[in-house]
């Protein structure tokens, strides 16, 4: 009664302070309070001065009080009877405070809900505050008191935070998920809306905490991942830590429902290779037939491909998920590549060995080959705990094969003599297992446990004795004087279970000893009612078995041990007694069974199959709490079996359009994304067109021809301008396109050059707009000003056109069309996408994001080496292309490739080659795909499989290619349905580079840094036509793909490029001296690239 | 995920207890101290115990068990490696970590717990951002704290949780920046009784210590990057590069720190620095033994040996020790039975020997095996393996920072079997 009173007086003391600081004053207690606490403190009197200093109004001494309880909390001792004192802080000024007092609350406002609802209030309020961390801290302490009446304030809060500006909120928010639903699970239906949305999150600070919202609430919810599964992916490597576990579990669990098993039928056991051999040469050929027909899903790859980074976590429980992926997803050859991150975990603490080493335990008894190298990292040390000494032994047990078995045997002779009587026993235990897997040291095993009979200490004997009986049972016959030594030796041995074993051994095997074997039933018989139960019984079985093979000696001693059984305390001996009576001495009674009592009881036993406890772990995913316990654990969620038939993976494909706005402004690097927007600008205009058949005719023209313009203008835009060149590259192009011809085209090129100036006047702002639209950072300048004559080009295009014959009123239209299909073309080319690849398969439509995404971080990591720097578009395209596979030798399909000199989409670090392919056979191709690649290491981003290739036609892919700054050959095979051929393609140096722009004062500032070691340089003589500085530059960028830098001296000619791969900077300087001789210098960390460079620019400009 | 954490001494006091979720009595810790009763030493107690409604997660770290409630499926090693990662921020703000120092600083303990987790799953781990939170306790300003009345806890909110580099706080400045780096590499081995290596590999870790104003974004490569075997990094290391280069690039965190860890290729031989000869011998009838135990230089790349340090288990029979060591000291505990000969420095002309006689418990059998003996040593201004930094490099930033490499081989598990 007396605390309720209290409690209704603190709550309007609370009520009045709180309106307090509604008005924005300090708290204070009112007299009115104080009286109240006095009330209240009468009965608590131990917390009387903390509650003083509460009520005080000095921040110090509150400050004091709180950390005092907050100690009081840390001890465990009870401390809500100050909970009105305390929440009334719960507003304070002072951040230290108010934390503490958030504590507090969070504590124990389970147990005191009305008090609680207090300081909802306050929360309300902060989560509205500007402040993005107080509205994350509000909502957290708000989502941790477990109140029920407030659930709807939480939901709407959490609602709320979802769509929160910042990110670190939305994280907030999908923490709040969980506390909500664990608080109130009917909310479930609207917290999956709220989990669905999150999941659309792109911050990778909300990634980790929405999928372990999922996971609690919802994992069955396959479906929700989907269309984030790519982004999950991708995303990966840039998640927190914890995050990254929680992902990659779930992505282990989904990768299973939705992807085809990569493993061989027999995959399962597949480690045995021997198997294989066995097997019929049908069989054989059955399984390669279905082991071809597979073909991996790129999902299911994809997601292999980005967790294999993270192997190199410093995170142990990081590295130990990622391992269980790759066991429970990758095909089986691949499986391997985690042994050394597991081996090395063996480094760690010794609680993450324990763990680690039950997983190799585990995954050692499918596939010892995985760890067989690795076999001395197991190798015992006298300090290890006794569990990670058992773990060790039990995998160096799976380990163990012909070859390496004496190693291993000569180690356990070591640990057989350890001081640790437990691990000496597992040893004997493991020696034993090692006998019977490999018959060729059972034998040196066998003798080597009847040594150790001898030895002093009893569990050691002990438990020779019952690994002895064990083995013996496999190989009976010639073991008989073993059998007599451990009869001679039964008197000393007391461990009971050394006795039971010895005495069944003796009765197993009585007529290979049939002197002896009476004589120990008669001692036996003597001792047996001080014995162990476990040993009477033996001694009773012994006795039966004796009575009926040599009846003659023994059937006195049977007779009075069945009498002695037949008054035993324990009732299992009484029983056995009573049956075994029944069963070998005949009588009225018996019936027809004692006449089988032989064979019942001398029945041949099948041998024991000495296996490893952790033989049926595999039944649990590993790594989880429950495969360490051997049981499930609550909320453990079971690995499904790979489906038969893939679901449909087209669930994942995404809509770009969403992600492509997303991204573009946060690009560290515009330039990269300009210059593949450019490509899909210029390659699908002309699907785009052939799409839309309707309008006129004029405007088809027109865009047809402004992409045309647009690649060649791009040409332009850079110093080098070479009028034919450009004709040539908008040649190409319109040839592409159905309905405009070369003649058109060029006389459109005349009057764009005279209608330049005043359309460009008008067009401006398009252009403008849309650029500043696709990237928010400043437009380069190059880049807008190629943007702008594109489309001023395609502007005057159509002024062209309708010049050519129509009336006015079309060329108003037109010209209005133009404006707006700039704007639009560029969200629809990006739709398009898969038109860039040939086929029109669903192509995955999130590699467009990959790379984007790629160039994020690339602009992360690059951007402090020189924010001025930037990649621009090829100075020249060399129109060579090289042999890959000629017609002959590829029964019909031939291929060549040239080198586009395009940043590569699908990685900033590939190069991209251009591939075509032509079916000159009679016969249509089908199936063409890449294959097998060495150096295995080699990161080839693949073009997608081409069904089928009429005969005559040709098809041009693109591939990246890797090569990782090394003009190493790039090998690999390129295969149809019926064949294989093995084709390389060898980059020359200049390939590898990308040009960038940059400053002259940048340029001697980066050549500043690359002096020395990093200088190669040469003097040549210049052939004569090579003196003036346009044909320098075209020389240099026929050799090399590198950038004009502008250069304030007519003799200096400057080129800078970047290594396609690690982004390295690559500075050429060509300087002129008299008489037609030049220096020709290279600055270049790549020490290899550099003088590999001077030696092409060297031979280009010194011949014609 | 994580539902509560326990701190208990090893006499089996709970000295701190914390609740990320609902409140878990202290009496489920009775499961665990059953465990530890069962344990002979505090090592042995197993990591994972499943109760009725509760898994138990522990770890025993610098003679503390910390011990985690757990009640749905997670994967233990995510509880274990977050346990570690407690003890480590002990550790890091107060010097130490041990009972004295929870107890001493109760309440910024509890509030950095409850800053690491958010309903037990982990919200901010990494030591930059907590020390932005929660400032660590200097000498000084705790003075200032007493006078003054203001706190450790941090009034700026912090940003480093925003931020896509979330180890490395924003606005760092320093007069003198420096960023050093010890190269330190272990040897684990297993030698036998002829000296024999059984089993040898190096294990290697760069320990970075940066202090770098602003955002500097550094460059580290090495001579012969190719005899790292297998690699772990700091999450700031930018793994492509790796991939590509062999070149360390990363935005350092501000401090101390782990920069990556290492292991170097088992197949080059492992030069093992020292060489120990030893015989310890009992006698048959069983009343003592002899012991005799000398360590020399090996290979040792012309650097001297330091910090020598023989230790062995004697088995638990041995009684007393009656030794002559030549040089340094020994001590034997009776009660751990444990010696320790510390040696120092290694002299290659006069080589230090421990002898004398063993005695054992009257009555008692001759032990059946030889105590191994653990070496401990430390050598200076050599990486075993060879490695070598070539060179670092700083972007991003104007000023000239005053960089150095050190390099220093230890023995790790370092076992000699007699």
């Amino acid at each position: 009664m007396l605390n309720m009173s209290t409690n209704n007086l603190s709550y309007n003391d609370q009520g009045g302070s709180d309106s307090a600081v509604e008005v924005g004053q300090e708290t204070t207690p009112t007299t009115n309070a104080g009286a109240g606490f006095g009330l209240f403190s009468t009965n608590f009197k131990k917390n009387d001065d903390l509650k003083e200093m509460l009520e005080s109004n000095k921040d110090s001494l509150k400050l004091e009080a709180m950390k005092r309880i907050i100690a009081l909390i840390a001890k465990g001792k009870n401390a809500s009877e100050l909970f009105p004192a305390v929440v009334k802080n719960v507003a304070s000024k002072n951040i230290e405070l108010k934390k503490l007092v958030y504590v507090y609350l969070v504590r124990y406002a389970e147990e005191q809900q009305d008090l609680a609802l207090l300081s909802i209030s306050t929360f309300q309020r902060a989560l509205k505050d500007p402040n993005q961390l107080i509205r994350a801290s509000a909502l957290r302490v708000l989502s941790s008191i477990r109140v029920p009446i407030i659930v709807p304030i939480m939901m709407l809060a959490i609602k709320e935070a979802a769509s929160d500006m910042s990110p670190y909120v939305r994280k907030t928010s999908a923490h709040a998920i969980q506390k909500l639903y664990s608080l109130d699970p009917d909310q479930k239906e609207h917290l999956i809306e709220v989990i669905e949305k999150l999941l659309k999150d792109k911050s990778t600070l909300v990634a980790g905490s929405v999928v372990m919202a999922f996971e609690e609430v919802c994992p069955d919810r396959i479906d929700l991942i989907h269309k984030n599964y790519r982004k999950l992916c991708n995303l990966l490597v840039d998640v927190e830590e914890w995050g990254q576990v929680v992902i990659i579990s779930m992505l282990t669990r989904y990768a299973r429902t939705q992807f085809t098993s990569p493993w061989k039928e027999d995959g399962l056991f597949d480690e045995n290779s021997e198997r294989a051999f066995y097997e019929s040469d049908e069989e054989k050929t059955e399984n390669e037939k279905e082991a071809k027909s597979y073909m991996m899903d790129p999902d299911h790859r994809l997601l292999l491909r980005n967790t294999k980074p993270l192997l190199q976590s410093r995170n142990t429980a990081v590295v130990m998920s990622v391992a269980q992926l790759y066991w429970h997803l990758a095909p089986k050859h691949e499986i391997s590549i985690v042994t050394k991150s597991l081996v090395r975990l063996l480094r760690s603490h010794r609680e993450v060995q324990y763990i680690v080493l039950q997983n190799i335990a585990t995954m050692s008894i499918q596939r010892k080959g995985m760890f067989e190298p690795y076999m001395k990292s197991f190798y015992v040390r006298s300090t290890d705990a006794t569990h990670i000494k058992s773990l060790k032994l039990e995998i160096l047990t799976n380990l163990a094969n012909e070859a390496n078995i004496s190693t291993i045997l000569r180690e356990f002779q070591t640990y057989v003599k350890s001081q640790d009587k437990q691990f000496a026993a597992g040893t004997i235990q493991a020696i034993g297992r090692c006998a019977t897997n490999i018959s060729e040291v059972t034998d040196t095993c066998l003798q080597g446990l009847v040594l150790l009979l001898s030895n002093r200490d009893e569990t050691v004997v002990a438990e020779s004795v019952v690994v002895i009986k064990k083995l013996l049972q496999t190989q009976p016959t010639q073991h008989s004087d073993i059998i007599k030594h451990m009869a001679k030796l039964f008197d000393n041995i007391t461990v009971p279970m050394a006795r039971a074993s010895i005495l069944w051994l003796i009765g197993e095997y009585c007529e290979r000893v049939p002197k002896i074997a009476p004589d120990v039933l008669r001692k036996m018989a003597k001792t047996f009612t001080s014995e162990e139960d476990i040993v009477k019984l033996q001694t009773v079985n012994l006795a039966a078995k004796l009575y009926l093979t040599n009846s003659k000696q023994t059937k006195l001693l049977t007779q009075y041990i069945l009498n002695l059984g037949k008054y035993d305390q324990n009732y299992d001996i009484r029983d056995r007694t009573r049956f075994i009576r029944q069963l070998i001495v005949p009588n009225e009674k018996s019936g027809a069974l004692s006449k089988y009592a032989r064979r019942i009881l001398l029945a041949p036993k099948p041998a024991p199959v000495l296996e490893s406890a952790y033989k049926d772990r595999d039944r649990y995913q590993l790594g989880t709490l429950s495969h360490t316990i051997n049981t499930k654990a609550s909320g453990y969620l079971e690995l499904s079996d790979w489906p038969a038939v893939a679901p449909d993976q087209s669930v994942r494909n995404v809509e770009v359009i969403e992600p492509v706005k997303e991204w573009t402004p946060s690009l560290g690097k515009s330039k990269l994304s300009k210059s593949s927007d450019d490509k899909f600008y210029s390659d699908s205009g002309e699907e785009e067109e052939k799409e839309k058949c309707s309008g006129s005719s004029s405007s088809d023209d027109s865009s047809s021809s402004s992409s045309s313009e647009e690649s060649g203008s791009e040409a332009e835009s850079d110093e080098e301008k070479s009028s034919s060149q450009s004709s040539e590259e908008s040649n190409k192009s319109s040839s592409q396109s159905e309905n405009s011809s070369s003649e058109s085209d060029s006389e459109q090129k005349k009057k764009n050059a005279t209608k330049k100036p005043p359309q460009k006047k008008t067009v401006k702002p398009t252009a403008k707009d849309s650029d500043s639209d696709e990237n928010g950072n400043v437009a380069k300048e190059a880049s807008s000003s190629s943007a702008e004559e594109s489309s001023s080009g395609s502007e005057s295009g159509s002024d062209a056109d309708s010049d050519s014959g129509t009336e006015h009123k079309k060329k108003t239209k037109s010209k209005a069309k133009p404006k707006m299909e700039v704007k639009s073309k560029k969200v629809v080319s990006l739709l398009d996408l898969d038109d860039f690849t040939p086929t029109p398969v669903t192509q995955p439509k999130s590699y467009v994001l990959s790379p984007s995404l790629l160039g994020d971080l690339e602009g992360l990591s690059l951007a402090n080496v020189s924010s001025t720097m930037q990649v621009s578009g090829p100075a020249f395209v060399p129109e060579k292309s090289h042999d890959l596979l000629h017609r002959m030798t590829g029964k019909g399909l031939s291929a060549q490739y040239q080198f586009p000199r395009q940043p590569c989409l699908y990685q900033p670090t590939m190069v991209s080659v251009q591939i075509s392919l032509t079916n000159t056979s009679d016969h249509p191709l089908e199936q063409i795909h890449i294959g097998d690649r060495s150096p295995t290491g080699l990161n080839i981003y693949c073009f997608n499989t081409i069904e089928c290739l009429q005969p005559e036609a040709s098809v041009t892919v693109s591939l990246g290619i890797d090569f990782n700054d090394s003009t190493q050959a790039a090998n690999f095979q390129l295969c149809t349905k019926e064949d294989q051929f093995s084709v390389s393609i060898q980059p020359a140096v200049g390939e590898l580079f990308l040009p960038i722009t940059m400053t002259e004062q940048d340029f001697r500032k980066e050549q500043g840094k690359l002096l020395g070691m990093n200088e190669s340089s040469a003097t040549i003589t210049m052939a004569a036509e090579n003196t003036t500085s346009q044909p320098i530059s075209r020389q240099v960028a026929t050799v090399a793909n590198l950038g004009v830098v502008p250069s304030g001296q007519d003799n200096l000619h400057r080129f800078a490029g970047k290594t396609a791969s690690s982004g390295a900077v690559v500075l050429v300087t060509v300087e002129l001296k008299e008489s037609s001789t030049a220096l020709i210098t290279i600055n270049t960390e790549k020490s290899v690239m550099g003088p590999m460079l001077l030696r092409d620019l060297k031979q280009a400009l010194s011949q014609a | 995920m994580i539902h509560s954490l326990f701190l208990i001494n090893p006499s089996g006091d709970i000295f701190l207890e914390k609740h990320w979720k609902s409140v878990v009595s202290r009496s489920v810790c009775d499961y665990f101290l059953e465990a530890k009763e069962k344990a002979l030493e505090p090592e042995d107690v197993p990591p994972v115990i499943h109760t009725p409604h509760h898994y138990l997660i522990s770890i025993y770290r610098d003679k503390l068990f910390f011990l985690s409630i757990i009640q749905t499926e997670v994967p233990p090693l995510f509880v274990i490696e977050f346990l570690h990662r407690i003890a480590e921020m002990i550790q890091d703000y107060f010097g130490e970590c041990s009972e004295t120092v929870v107890k001493d600083n109760m309440v910024m303990v509890y509030e950095l717990l409850e800053e690491m987790l958010d309903n037990g799953f982990p919200l901010a781990t990494e030591s930059n951002i907590l020390k932005e939170m929660i400032r660590p306790p200097t000498i000084l300003r705790s003075v200032v704290n007493t006078l003054t009345g203001t706190s450790n806890v941090g009034d700026t909110l912090p940003t480093g949780q925003l931020s896509t580099i979330p180890w490395r706080r924003a606005g760092v400045k320093y007069t003198n920046n420096e960023a050093y780096f010890d190269v330190v590499e272990e040897i684990d081995a297993i030698l036998d009784q002829s000296g024999t290596t059984v089993f040898a590999e190096i294990q290697g870790v760069v320990e970075a210590c940066v202090k770098l104003s602003g955002m500097p974004d550094l460059t580290l490569s090495f001579m012969n990057p190719r005899l790292l075997d297998d690699v772990s990094f700091h999450p700031c290391v930018r793994y492509k590069r790796w991939e590509s280069e062999r070149v360390l690039s990363f935005i350092p965190p501000d401090g101390n720190f782990t920069l990556m860890t290492y292991h170097v290729n088992a197949q080059n031989l492992v030069a093992i620095p020292v060489y120990v000869k030893q015989s310890i011998s009992f006698f048959e009838s069983g009343s003592g033994g002899r012991l005799d135990v000398t360590v020399g230089p090996k290979q040792t790349m012309g650097k001297t040996v330091e910090g020598v340090m023989v230790t062995v288990h004697m088995p638990k029979t041995i009684l007393s020790v009656n030794l002559t060591a030549t040089q340094g000291s020994y001590i034997y505990d009776n009660g751990t039975k444990l010696l320790v000969w510390d040696i120092g420095k290694l002299n290659p002309q006069k080589l230090p020997n421990l002898r004398g006689s063993l005695s054992l418990q009257a009555g008692a059998p001759k032990p059946e095996e030889n105590p191994s003996l653990n070496i401990d040593l430390k050598i200076q201004q050599l990486a075993i393996s060879g490695l070598k930094v070539n060179r670092l490099d700083m972007f991003g930033e104007k000023y000239k920072p005053f960089k150095g490499v050190k390099y220093i081989t230890k023995a790790g598990k370092f076992q000699v079997r007699t």
